[in-house]
Parts: structure tokens; sequence; C-alpha cells
């Protein structure tokens, strides 16, 4: 189990002081001038060296991707944007970084700004998070009013840090959707190439990085690569924010090193399955868009990235849905099913037209109320529905229920017996009224 | 997608003006943007609009337009696309958002809707007689560990239960909405788990002094040791591109039955004819380009040899045959060994497992380029066959591979 002492997110229960003054006391904002001098080559190797790979979903490795930035700008300036706008369901991380422990995120920019050589940083903050935004506002504030950031500050490296929100689209958590909506537009994913560190925001080279990923930026360039990497397995390494969501005793937020097996992670902090392990249904191990894992794969599964890669999911976001056998695991998918349905953009029209016809085949077959051969028909328009659009929100609405169909056809084939069965019986329900 | 609509003419208001305090905040998000990027603000100043009116209206998204200097059409697109905005009127004392995703669905969130219906309206959207509340179900708000939640305001109410919440609407109702304590409304400390702290329990252990007490005195016992000179920290490995996407070994995520297609591709097949490409004939390959990039004679380009010559007899590598044993070993259970193969291996004085178990790889290499196999002894592992055939016959080989030999 991770030690306090090797914990970023000193205060992301929001128990201790969390102003600058507080922030300082546990270890923020040391030596950032000193690091700042090594210069942007020394910051962009240690964080290379570090093996820290982003903490938004994909995994991609945070310091090659701060390496794509233009070494020399061509007139353009360069814009670091913190991805905060959370919304895939299970997650819940960010939030409590940025209003419980907002000064590692604001001396993350800065470092992380430095590193590619960016004038300004833009926070991207959901719009549902108002309070959050205060708060990271707030500590903004302290940062400018101490000069540790802005126009001839103490860290020797002149840098703005700004706040904008979004209104509630869970597309614009996808990089260039995200782009497309700080620039004022609706939130509809560009087309790459170019990819955003040559064309960015206003035309600019930027990079866009999740709020985990900045934050713990000071503490590994504060503590050394070989700090962060001796934490975890090889390629996945160091510490990460753990989201325990559904039928756990405990539901909690919490940051433990990669690798940790789940019943590890569950007993330790989840206070056990609801109703003990043999209660354990399935899990779905990083968020909505990750397919659903079966109870007797995951029990002992180490959870990162390879790990769940080798049981056919992914890590995402490390926030772990758990099920336990109350659950109507085909209503649960069908609600996701849902989720992506009121979230795609209209752009493309597989993602447009295939997430509600999904939806709807998906409620049917809650009820039971479809032919067999339709969940062989689900399966294969999940396929073309799956790398046939422009971002990954088509991907990602195919495959909880192609991880549903993978795990569960026993369970969706029972229930079309049993409507079948009770089919003759078939009279109008009577819901009792109030 | 979802569709949406403004609301009716009738309902909408003449006119629409920021008050002092919106103005002057207004300003302020647009100077956050660049010189000629004012149309950034408008996510931000369409939310202030929603926050004084309550909803959005149509005067103020062409107000907004106008000031931002941004035609109407382009601002209507965005007060219909996020769906954070409110484009009818909706209660006037509370709004009710209601996660329904499946984290909050999970724990309970479909009573909490029982109970929105039972005491607002039993449709979303609709406000109650008194047109003081209003409710919806929203996708996820993004407190999941604290599941079931709602929001109302700029605030959310967390760890609800049916029975909390309907006395939230009450208070609400009556006008009382900011006495209600914002939060886990289980007396559990925003996302810690409830029954205590598993983590952080003790800021001492976290703060600098502590830990800078600790490298001092770690400091002190290292000095008698000679200082170590750190070496440079190599770059990790760079993971695979594809490091997000599940494992593609399942046959319906294999990329190959991405496009729907009548023929399903066969995995055998495809491994087949994604073999390497044997070494020589790649040599071949790459020699003509090479020519006729140098210069570029109108003769008619010199024949490469096909394949290469056969290694000869003479040659060092050849492992040592030896003259025909009593007992003769069936080499073709060998998998890759066939009657011919097994005839020119004879030829070369091979007879018995334990001699194919004992080649280098020099001389599976010149067997290999003698029987003119591309690799095939390494790639079928011969040696391991053998080894097992040796040791112990069909028995050990099936032990060893799980199958029986061919």
């Amino acid at each position: 189990m991770l030690q306090d002492k090797d914990r970023i997110f000193t205060n992301i229960y929001g128990r201790f002081d969390q102003s600058l003054q507080g922030a300082m006391a546990r270890g923020q904002w040391d030596g950032t001038k000193a690091i700042i001098d090594k210069g942007r080559d020394w910051i962009i190797n240690e964080m290379k060296a570090s093996g820290l790979r982003g903490r938004g979903g994909a995994g991609f490795p945070t310091g090659l991707k701060w390496s794509f930035m233009p070494k020399q700008s061509d007139g353009r300036p360069s814009y670091l944007v913190v991805n905060a706008d959370e919304s895939e369901p299970g997650t819940c991380k960010d939030r409590d970084i940025l209003r419980h422990d907002p000064h590692t995120l604001v001396e993350g920019c800065l470092l992380a700004g430095f590193a590619m050589g960016a004038v300004a940083a833009y926070i991207y903050v959901r719009g549902e998070f108002i309070r959050e935004r205060e708060a990271l506002q707030r500590a903004i504030d302290e940062a400018y009013e101490a000069k540790l950031i802005g126009k001839n500050n103490k860290n020797g490296y002149d840098f703005e840090i700004y706040v904008h929100h979004g209104a509630g689209a869970y597309i614009c958590g996808e990089e260039t959707a995200l782009l497309e909506s700080l620039e004022g537009k609706k939130g509809q994913p560009r087309l790459k190439p170019p990819f955003p560190a040559n064309v960015g925001l206003y035309g600019c080279p930027t990079t866009v990085n999740n709020v985990e990923s900045i934050a713990v930026a000071p503490t590994i360039l504060r503590r050394g690569a070989a700090w962060f990497s001796s934490i975890g397995r090889p390629n996945n390494v160091g510490t990460k924010l753990f989201m325990l969501v559904g039928h756990v005793n405990t539901p909690c937020t919490v940051e433990e090193a990669m690798g940790i097996t789940f019943r590890e992670l569950v007993e330790k902090h989840g206070g056990g399955i609801r109703g003990g392990w043999d209660n354990l249904l399935a899990v779905i191990p990083g968020g909505a868009s990750c397919p659903v894992v079966k109870a007797e794969d995951i029990i002992d599964c180490p959870m990162d990235f390879d790990g769940l890669r080798e049981k056919k999911s992914s890590f995402g976001t490390a926030a772990v849905i758990v099920m336990d056998k109350s659950t109507d695991i085909v209503k649960a998918i069908a609600r996701l099913a849902y989720f992506f349905k009121h979230e795609s953009c209209g752009q493309c029209t597989p993602c447009r037209e295939g997430t509600g016809w999904m939806w709807r085949v998906m409620e049917r077959l809650v009820r039971g109320e479809a032919q067999k051969r339709e969940i062989d028909m689900l399966l294969d328009v999940t396929k073309q529905i799956e790398g046939h659009t422009i971002c990954a929100l088509g991907d990602a609405a195919a495959w909880p229920i192609q991880g549903l169909i993978r795990n569960f056809r026993p369970e969706i084939e029972r229930r079309i017996d049993e409507f079948t069965r009770n089919a003759h019986r078939a009279e109008p329900v009577l819901v009792a009224a109030e | 997608m979802s569709v949406r609509r403004l609301a009716e003419a009738s309902v909408q208001p003449a006119s629409f003006a920021f008050n002092k305090a919106n103005a002057a905040s207004a300003k302020k998000w647009i100077a956050k943007y660049p010189k000629g990027r004012e149309q950034s603000a408008i996510i931000p100043l369409l939310m202030l609009a929603q926050e004084q009116e309550g909803w959005v209206t149509k005067t103020a998204i062409e107000s907004i337009c106008e000031m931002l200097g941004m035609p109407y059409i382009r601002g209507l697109e965005v007060a219909t696309f996020y769906t954070q905005y409110q484009l009818k009127p909706v209660g006037t004392r509370a709004h009710i958002q209601v996660c329904g995703t499946t984290p909050c669905m999970l724990r309970g969130s479909e009573e909490l809707m029982d109970v929105c219906r039972s005491k607002i309206h039993h449709d979303q959207f609709h406000t109650n007689e008194a047109g003081t509340l209003s409710w919806e179900e929203v996708e996820c708000l993004g407190a999941c560990v604290n599941a079931p939640m709602v929001m109302i305001f700029k605030d959310t109410y967390e760890d609800l239960t049916p029975e909390r919440l309907a006395e939230i609407i009450d208070d609400f109702e009556a006008g009382k909405g900011h006495s209600v304590p914002v939060g886990p409304q289980n007396g559990r400390y925003f996302s810690a788990p409830v029954g205590g702290f598993t983590a952080l329990a003790d800021e001492k252990t976290i703060l600098k002094a502590t830990r800078d007490k600790a490298t001092k005195a770690a400091a002190r016992t290292t000095k008698e040791a000679p200082a170590v000179v750190a070496e440079p920290v190599k770059a990790a490995a760079v993971p695979p591109s594809n490091a997000a996407k599940p494992k593609t070994d399942a046959i319906e995520t294999s990329p190959a039955v991405k496009t729907p297609s009548k023929v399903k591709a066969a995995p055998a097949a495809e491994k087949a004819a994604s073999v390497k490409a044997p070494k020589a004939k790649a040599e071949a390959r790459q020699v003509p380009a090479k020519a006729e990039t140098v210069a570029a004679p109108k003769k008619a380009p010199v024949k490469k040899e096909a394949t290469p010559a056969k290694p000869s007899l003479e040659h060092k590598d050849r492992p040592k045959g030896i003259s025909k044993p009593a007992a003769v070993d069936d080499l073709k259970l060998i998998s890759g060994v066939g009657p011919k193969i097994e005839a020119t291996l004879h030829e070369l004085g091979i007879f018995t497992y334990a001699q194919v178990a004992s080649w280098k790889k020099a001389e599976r290499d010149w067997v290999d380029g003698y029987l003119a196999f591309h690799g095939r002894i390494e790639r079928e592992d011969w040696v391991k066959q053998a080894k097992a055939l040796a040791k112990g016959g069909v028995e050990e080989y099936i032990r060893v591979f799980g199958k029986k030999p061919v």
C-alpha cells in the first residue's frame, strides 16, 4: 500500500489548509525556480524518464507529448490547454484536485507551460463544476498575488493562467472538440492531422493535457523521475487517483500505486464488496467507455494499463464501477448506451445514428423483446461504428456493448427466452398508482 | 445527440440586458482571450445570462452575439448544442438536476426521480403548478463516488436517500434552500470513505518540514559514504500507441472484422499472409531499386539470382552426420519435416532426434539454407521439438506442445 509520504495529492479530501500557505507547508511551490533554471530540455527528459502516461484515459506518454511542441516559435504563440472537462461516467478525480488541491495544478501549469514554451494556459473546467471553478480561481489569484505566476514573477518565466468553462457536453473532453469549444463554437471534434501541436487553439501550437497529468508533474520533477518510476510495474508506473464507484461498501476517491490488485484496492479503501466477494458480478474498470469485465477475471487483476488490456478492457481514468449480483447488467449497459446517444455531437453519421440505434435495441434487450439473431446484428453494428468516426466517441459507445455481449450473452439470451415463453400472456402491465 | 429548440415565442421576453455586476464580469471574461477572439467568451456569457434570467432567452443570445461581434446563428448553435443551458423557463425556487447515469443508477437514482415525479411533475422540464419547482434527468455530473446525487443551481447534494431528497425539495419549496447543507448528506467527508480515512489521516506525515527532517537525517548517515554520482536516467520505453484500446485478440475487436464484409477474415489465413518476407528476397528487391537511382542505363538490368546458391556441403557449419544407425528415428514426427525433407536429412547423415536437438544456431542456419526453408527451422523450433521427442517420444511431445506430432 502506498505510504502517505509518497502521495502526490496531499490534500485530496480537503481536510487541511487549502490556501497557498497551507499548500506550501505541504511542499508545493518548493524550488520551482530551481526546476525552471534547469531548462526546457531537462524537464522534458525528466518527464520522459519518469514514464508518466497521460491520466485522461488514453495513456499517451506525457513527456513525449510535450516534446512535440515547436522548439522555436514561428511568430505564433504556443498554448497549454488543461482538460478539466471531466465527464466520463464514474470519473470524479479532477473534481477533487480542483476544489481541494488546486495548487498542484497551478504549479504544474507553470512548469508544463515553461517546458513547451507556452505563453498562457487555459484551464477548461466543465460547466457543472461551479464551486470547483471558484476554488481554482481562488488558488490562481493567490498565485498571482504572491507573484508566482504572471508578468515578472519570482520564477523567472512570464506565464498567464486563465480559467474557462464549458456548458455540459461530454464530447468537449475530446481534445479537438475542447479547442473548438474554447474558441466559442459547438464542440465538434476536428479532423487530425493537423494535430494540435501544430495547429491547435486559435491556429497556434497547443498541447492538451488532463488535469491529473499536469498536477503530478511538479512533484515528479522535485522528487525525480527515478522515484516516480519506482512505483508500479514497468510501463505502468507511478501513482494514480482511483475512484471506487457503485456497489462497494465505502465508495471513495483515493491515490494508490499503479498495479495494485483489484482485491487489495477494494479491501483497503472500498470496505469490501456489498454483500461479500461472492456477490460480485462484474466491474467496469475505467469509466463508462471501457468494456465490462466479469468478476472472476478482475478479482486478482493488477489495475493498470497493461493488466486491464490483458482482460480485453482498458484502464481509462481508473474509475472502477463495481456491480454486485443485484445489478441488472443489461440495463446498466443500456443506460450507458443512452448516455452516449445523448452525448454524440451529431457530426459523423455512424455515431449520430448508430448510438441511437444501439440504445433502442439495448432497451428491447433489457426486456428480452428481441430475436436472438439481433444480438449478432447489434455486435455487427458496433463494429460499423467503431473506428468509422472522427473522434473516439463512436468507439467509446461501441465498447461497452461489445463487452456486454462478450461476457453476458447467456444472460441476454435467457431474457429473450423468458420473454418469448411469456409472450402469449402479454397483458398491459398494471402499475400501482399512488 | 439531443434535439433542443428555443422556447416558443409566446414565453420569450422582449429584451435583455446584463445588470451592472454581470456586465462587469462579462467584460472580465472577454479580456481573457486574445484580440479578435472575443467569440471564445460566448459560453461563459450565456451562462451569466442564464444565472440572471433563470433560463437562456432568444434576446439574450442575440444581444450577446452583438456584444461579441458574431453572427446570430453561431450563438444559436452554441445555445442549442450545450445541454446545460435551459432553453425554457424552469422552476424559480429550484431546478433539480438528478444524475441518472449508470454509476448513480447503481446506487438508486431511479428512486430519486420517482420522488421528483411525485413531488414536482410527472415529466421532466415541466414546472409544478406554482411554477416554483422543476426537475430533469441529466447525464453524469462528475460526483460518482458520492452517488446518488442531485444538483440545484450551483451546489450539489450528494449521498442522497429518497427521504432526504424529499426533505431538500420541501426546504427549497419553502424558500429555505440556502439553509440546506451542501455536499454529502450522510455525514461523510467529501469523497473520503464513509467509515473513516484510509489515507491522509495525519497531516504531519505529508508536511514539508517532516520530509525535510527525514532527508536531513538520511544525508547525515550517508555522509561518510562517498557521494554516488547520479547516473543520467534513461528515457522509459515508449508504449504502443494503441495503449488505451482493448487488446485486439478477441474476435469482435480484431481490426480485420471492422469493415463489414461478407467474407469473414480467418485469423489463421491472415497470420500466414503476414509472415515476414524472407531475407534473400528482400535483398533481391532492393538491389534493382538502387541500380535505377545510381545510373539509368538503357541496358536490360542484370538478372539477379532469384534464390541464393545452395550452401556448400564442405561448409564448416554443416552439422556432423553419422552413418545410418540400426534404429532410425522417425524424423517426420517433427512438424515441418515430410518424407522428402526426411530423405534429404538422411543424405546429410542425420538420422536421430538427438542430432537435430544438438544443432547450434550456425548449423541450423546452414541446414535452413540448404533446404531453402526461409527460416522455418527457427519458426517451428525444430530443436525444441526434437528435444522433446528424444526425451520421451510422442508422450513427451504431447506434454510439451499440448498436441500430437503430425
